[in-house]
């Protein structure tokens, strides 16, 4: 086993003041174990007193190699990766590997297949603001949201594990479409679950939005501006807390997002209250989106019938030979897409998510690179938390959100 | 080719001998090493390309003339059209100037190609390790480092394995 | 509880130290707060209202390993967190116990790779695996029932 490895002070000294040096102001490590980081991320922070005047995340900690793992594997095999990768936000990840795949090999997938995705990802961003609203209040004491909270993502993780068989890792979306139809109980729960949001929502909001308690610890901390969020290449909610109504979904549209109604939430005030208000939106816009989709959703085959990319449905292999070998060859030596090499992008619930996928033309992607949210997150969180007490850093970091199987990879 | 994307594909192309590339409707451009900064200056400045959306690097190897591509893609809230640059880089131990004054997130995303990659960045602030321990030896994410394997345990070698393996003890 | 019904009218129950010990240890066990990937949202999933660990007396999560006995091993271990997690393990007091929750902690998973340790056995003695990618809630509940049950077998002779 290797031993931990320590920064010296002299190594960091340009990130912290003068100051830090010669001992005038503290030097403070948090983390990685520490119960509110979210994870494993460690922060090393640089102390006035109670005011934090630097702060050096230090990530990896969950370095897991998945875009070196990815290069080993087959395209069908390569997405079993992605699940595990933003684990709030798997069908997303899945999703985001398939329109890369989608867009390299030419596949289409049907609108009935483009339509339950559109459910899906909406329930999943729901559950991912839902656990968010739940830790993130309880960093800031707020006990009773995360059991609501927790309470409600079981009735969305019941509907994952109805069409997919796994409550978390699904891997269901599959590139050309999905692994199978949705069951027929699918409607009824995805029904209820429209039904009864809207008024949990409110239940949450009761609890924290007007909490004078909450509010103190929330507003005008933890601020950013638009131009400074550009640059720094933030998305996501935390963009458009800061007033700039930017959403993938509705700027590079995919999936068919084109033809439902939904608003972009935004704030002005760009500070962890902005935040929580425009995550809350999202969720009740979520709900609308998610019912439209149901509303009208198509009927017809879901995943496109190229058999040179797609395996043929399971009842035809014990009938139609050529079946059998395409599903051979598939499930063997997988399929071979063009060169070249193309990008595609999601809105995940933290902002951005983008892929970056090159082919060699062999059966194994070439290069796998994931441009992941949370990472420019992280990385503005020197400018978010300086000249803050060490209390509310807790709270900026649960408002910004950040999943740290996201950032390391 | 997207009509909003033709002006800076142009300008690029002929002020920086850009070479232009389409792939399913994505524009990639080839531009020299060290003309990369000056063209990604512009089409920021010129043409509102405001975000670098995605920064990393590929590794031809064996092939040493270029070994690695620097890739970047740009990505602009206005006309929401992305852009690829590629800047080929030879050799073994590469290095490329850095993007951090151009687009300040730069820096982590450098960093995690320098960690993965090894490819240095000339000017950057805070050259350091970003995902690996600082001590680590090597870079992953290059096609010649293994991708390190564990011996699987069959009923004829499993004592065997078993002795080597390391245990954790109280 | 059952218990009043033995006592009679003196008050007193008979049983071995061994008993006595082996269940007060399994009745306040104190898991720390230790999270580290996807395993670890369905341990807060454990935790919350609709499976409720603490049906088991395991709902108070420790902060800090100087408090606790228990270390559930919630997800992947890469090579940098290695030995700070060997390091947690070693600020335990005795007596303590490991769970590894997840395919990853117990064997390495998924990644076959040069960044995820194959197994946190490799660092640290686990008593319980638990599989599953990631296990169910009800998955690591039976894995802590089954830790209890172990720890109720327990003899002097083998006290570390
Ligand atoms: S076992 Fe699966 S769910 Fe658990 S940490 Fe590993 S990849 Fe994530």
């Amino acid at each position: 086993m290797r031993e931990i490895q320590e920064f010296t002070l002299d190594e960091l000294k340009h990130l912290f003041t003068p100051q830090a040096i010669t001992g005038e102001t503290m030097v403070l490590n948090m983390g990685p174990q520490h119960p509110s980081t979210h994870g494993v991320l460690r922060l090393i922070l640089e102390l006035d007193g109670e005011i934090v005047l630097n702060c050096v995340p230090d990530i990896g900690y969950l370095h897991t190699g998945i875009e070196k793992n990815m290069e080993a594997k087959t395209y069908q095999k390569a997405e079993v990766l992605t699940d595990r990768m933003d684990y709030m936000y798997t069908m997303g990840n899945n999703l985001v590997y398939c329109l890369a795949v989608e867009k390299l090999t030419e596949l289409k997938s049907p609108a009935r297949a483009d339509a339950i995705r559109v459910i899906l990802l909406e329930l999943s961003r729901l559950q991912s603001h839902l656990l968010w609203i739940g830790t993130s209040a309880l960093d800031l004491g707020a006990m009773s949201v995360f059991l609501y909270a927790m309470r409600e993502r079981e009735m969305i993780l019941d509907i994952f594990e109805l069409v997919s068989g796994q409550r978390m890792m699904t891997t269901y979306i599959r590139p050309g479409g999905l692994w199978r139809d949705v069951p027929a109980e699918f409607n009824d729960a995805v029904k209820q679950i429209v039904d009864i949001f809207p008024k949990r929502i409110d239940t949450y909001e009761a609890l924290l939005t007007k909490n004078p308690l909450f509010m103190d610890r929330t507003k005008g901390i933890g601020k950013i501006d638009t131009k400074t969020a550009l640059a720094w290449d933030v998305t996501g909610p935390t963009l458009r807390a800061t007033g700039m109504a930017h959403d993938i979904r509705k700027a590079n549209p995919y999936c068919g997002y084109e033809q439902y109604d939904f608003e972009i939430p935004t704030q002005t005030t760009g500070d962890i209250y902005g935040r929580y208000k425009v995550r809350v939106e999202e969720m009740r816009q979520s709900v609308r989106i998610v019912e439209q989709a149901l509303n009208k959703l198509p009927f017809g085959p879901v995943r496109d019938n190229n058999p040179k990319f797609v395996p043929p449905p399971r009842s035809e292999i014990g009938v139609s030979m050529e079946a059998l070998i395409h599903h051979f060859k598939l499930w063997t030596e997988g399929f071979t897409p063009p060169v070249g090499s193309v990008y595609s992008t999601i809105e995940s619930p933290r902002g951005e998510m983008g892929l970056f996928l090159e082919s060699d033309g062999s059966p194994k992607p070439y290069r796998v690179h994931y441009r992941t949210p949370s990472v420019p997150l992280l990385q503005i969180m020197p400018i978010l938390s300086k000249g803050c007490f060490v209390a509310d850093l807790i709270g900026i970091i649960g408002s910004i959100d950040i999943v740290l199987g996201d950032t390391d990879r | 080719m997207n009509e909003l994307l033709t002006p800076a594909v142009f300008a690029i192309q002929s002020r920086y001998n850009g070479q232009v590339s389409e792939f399913r409707d994505e524009v990639t451009l080839l531009v020299p090493a060290e003309k990369i900064i000056a063209a990604t200056t512009t089409l920021r400045d010129e043409f509102d390309f405001d975000m670098l959306s995605a920064e990393t690097a590929v590794d031809y190897c064996p092939q040493t003339t270029p070994r690695f591509h620097m890739v970047y893609i740009f990505y602009s809230t206005k006309t929401h059209q992305y852009i690829t640059f590629r800047a080929p880089l030879n050799g073994d131990n590469p290095s490329i100037a850095t993007m951090e004054t151009v687009y300040p997130n730069a820096n982590w995303r450098e960093r995690e190609i320098w960690d993965l990659m090894g490819i240095r960045f000339e000017g950057h602030s805070d050259l350091r390790r970003l995902l690996l321990p600082p001590n680590w030896e090597g870079h992953p994410l290059r096609k010649d480092y293994p991708l390190g394997y564990e011996e699987v345990q069959y009923t004829f070698n499993f004592d065997d394995i078993d002795l080597r393996k390391p245990k954790g003890v109280r | 509880m059952g218990l009043e019904q033995k006592l009679g009218n003196t008050g007193v129950v008979t049983t071995t130290l061994e008993n006595a010990v082996n269940w007060s240890r399994t009745n306040s066990m104190w898991p720390m707060l230790f999270g580290l990937a996807c395993c670890a949202i369905e341990m807060m999933a454990a935790q919350a209202a609709n499976y409720d660990m603490s049906r088991f007396g395991m709902e108070l999560m420790r902060a800090s390993p100087r408090q606790s006995d228990l270390m559930i091993v919630a997800g992947r271990v890469s090579q940098k967190m290695a030995p700070v997690l060997r390091n947690l393990y070693d600020q335990m007091p005795d007596p303590k116990w490991v769970i590894a929750m997840g395919d990853c902690a117990a064997c390495g998973g998924v990644y076959n790779n040069y960044a995820v340790l194959q197994g946190v056995d490799e660092i640290v003695p686990v008593d319980i695996y638990v599989a599953g990618c990631p296990p169910r809630p009800e998955g690591l509940i039976n894995g802590v029932v089954a830790l209890h049950n172990k720890i109720k077998s327990e003899r002097f002779a083998k006290w570390k």
